[in-house]
């Protein structure tokens, strides 16, 4: 290698800061990876002595950690449905249509959508929810979720729509389908992997998220697993940390499974582009 | 984008037929429409309502709330209480504060420093360093208030085991310092947006800039100070809009200190939380949502018209 003396131990430098870096961001992170495998895991750092998965028997014996996981579940395929669903038939609409006014609407929906925050809006939405009956319901978590990530899915798929020829769905309409035919058996199809993004796209916002069904939401048997994760180690006393540390992370799995799949199938600069 | 036909005859652009007609367009469009008129169009239009009313969630008002004017506002700006602990402007500067030491200087400038890094290094410390800041992004945000409960317990956690290790005395850090606990939290948890959008932009510099700067014998700092910096810089402006606005938002602190103690980490999501579902204040809480909604409203309009500037170009 050509390199100057001072230009070698630049690069040194450059990886052992770099190095250096990522052990300081994996320290928070190190406890999760021994104390789920511990039957005797307390707060503090320490290598499992033996290596067991008895934690996991714990959680999935206890009935109210498994009800919030499906919970959990529920309200995370009941919203990746509504706006899967929703937001492809808008996104395709706005692309392919041309109602007047689509632009000023396309950019008072993104306004909106940006200023309306769930923490802003906490008081408006419990009211709304309130007044239609549906407090406490899984209902409520999911049309909620729903209204507040559409005008971004709606967005993502209009692009990803708009960068596909018309000319799929014109042949198609030149061999005699008509325009509801050419949507659901030519257009969606070339349209899957749009789809697919919005899809896991919500299904980890509304996965992780705290604060929507924590106000929503008041009986133990609708809890999500964010919500049961929170009152296990928030109430007074000691935190139950064996059934914890397990049950935080089998509720992670998911995210980091679509998290793996996405950066396999897309690279991952994308999923953390729109994460929002 | 629509192809252009190459080989059209002179007539002006091709003219953008409709595949759908409008009546199936709207068709299309309306349940999209309903759902989110109802979750953000009219949260917007009946917070502004709520919050001139003493609305409060339990007793009299609850149903029949009253009319106040501006009293929810004057009460939160009222100078006599502004700036003590647990009031509205206690809370709304501490936010700035926040903002500002852990997005703009901390996500930003550290997102900037892993980006550069990562460009040079090798790609196992690359793929490394890359999966526990992106670790740090993507797991739940429960997860993480736990993990750093933990972290930072007085007896037996991580960092005082480590800060023990090194000589030096332990610490109660949620009780002697939460606001920087907060900041360094959330510096930690959102540092992989700015590093993936700046390393993205990085990359999307043409190498032969680098090369004939490396001819000139530049080191990396002449190359990062004088190539990458005013090359991504619509980038930056972007991330700092963005990380300004998410932050400006977050609840995710409230999971790890509860906003205290004795209010020391109240940003104004978390007040505005516990005004209206702890004190169950709903008019007052409400008053504390339009603000904030008046907030990001200012930072979303900047955000859209560079947008549309670059579009426009």
């Amino acid at each position: 290698m050509g390199l100057t003396i001072p230009a070698f131990v630049g690069r040194i430098a450059f990886s052992a800061l770099a190095a250096l870096i990522g052990v300081v961001f994996a320290l928070p992170l190190l406890w999760f990876l021994f104390a789920p495998f511990n039957a005797r895991a307390e707060l503090g750092l320490a290598v499992p002595d033996p290596w067991t998965l008895s934690n996991f028997f714990t959680v999935f014996g206890n009935s109210y950690a498994v009800q919030a996981l499906w919970n959990s579940f529920i309200q995370a395929i009941g919203g990746v449905i509504l706006v899967g669903a929703v937001a492809t038939l808008a996104a395709y609409a706005l692309s392919r249509s041309s109602i007047p006014g689509k632009g000023a609407v396309t950019y008072i929906l993104l306004l909106f959508s940006s200023v309306v925050s769930g923490s802003a809006a906490m008081v408006p939405i419990f009211l709304i929810i309130s007044a239609a009956g549906l407090m406490d319901t899984h209902l409520a978590v999911i049309l909620t979720f729903a209204g507040g990530l559409l005008p971004t899915a709606m967005f993502i798929l209009r692009d990803f729509i708009d960068s596909i020829p018309k000319s799929y769905e014109e042949s198609a309409m030149v061999a005699g389908a008509s325009p509801v035919q050419a949507f659901f058996d030519v257009a969606l199809p070339v349209i899957r992997p749009g789809i697919v993004v919005i899809v896991v796209w919500s299904f980890v916002n509304i996965w992780g998220s705290f604060l929507i069904p924590f106000i929503l939401l008041r009986s133990d048997s609708n809890m999500p697993a964010s919500v049961a994760i929170y009152s296990f180690y928030s109430e007074a006393g000691t935190p139950i940390v064996t059934l914890l540390a397990a049950y935080s992370l089998i509720y992670s799995l998911p995210v980091i499974a679509l998290y793996l799949f996405v950066s396999w199938r897309f690279g991952f600069r994308f999923f953390g582009g729109i994460k929002a | 984008m629509t192809a252009e036909p190459t080989a059209s005859p002179p007539k002006r652009k091709p003219r953008n037929f409709a595949l759908l007609s409008n009546w199936a367009g709207a068709a299309f469009l309306t349940p999209a429409g309903i759902l989110v008129s109802v979750f953000v169009i009219v949260p917007f239009f009946w917070i502004i309502f709520v919050s001139f009313t003493n609305r409060t969630l339990l007793g009299r008002t609850a149903l029949n709330p009253e009319w106040v004017g501006l009293g929810n506002y004057l009460a939160l700006f009222d100078p006599a209480t502004f700036f003590q602990r647990g009031q509205f402007g206690f809370s709304l500067i501490l936010t700035t504060q926040f903002v500002l030491a852990s997005a703009l200087l901390g996500q930003a400038l550290l997102g900037l420093l892993l980006a550069w890094l990562i460009q040079t290094v090798p790609p196992a410390v690359k793929r490394i360093t890359e999966t526990f800041v992106i670790a740090a992004w993507i797991l739940p945000e429960v997860v993480i208030g736990f993990a750093w409960f933990a972290f930072l317990d007085r007896d037996q956690g991580t960092l005082n085991m480590i800060i023990e290790g090194l000589g030096l005395p332990p610490g109660d850090f949620l009780l002697q310092q939460p606001f920087w606990v907060i900041v360094v939290f959330n510096t930690w948890r959102g540092a992989a947006f700015s590093m993936m959008l700046f390393s993205s932009a990085f990359s999307s510099i043409p190498p032969s800039y680098f090369q004939a700067a490396d001819v000139a014998g530049a080191s990396s700092w002449q190359k990062f100070r004088d190539i990458g910096l005013p090359l991504i810089r619509g980038h930056i402006v972007t991330d700092l809009i963005l990380i300004t606005m998410w932050t400006f938002n977050t609840f995710t602190p409230f999971l790890l200190t509860n906003g205290g103690p004795s209010y020391r980490t109240e940003l104004v999501s978390i007040y505005n939380y516990r005004v209206a579902f702890q004190d169950f204040q709903f008019g007052k809480g409400a008053a504390v949502g339009v603000i904030m909604m008046l907030i990001n409203l200012a930072f979303a309009l900047i955000y859209l018209s560079i947008g549309r500037k670059k579009k426009v170009r």
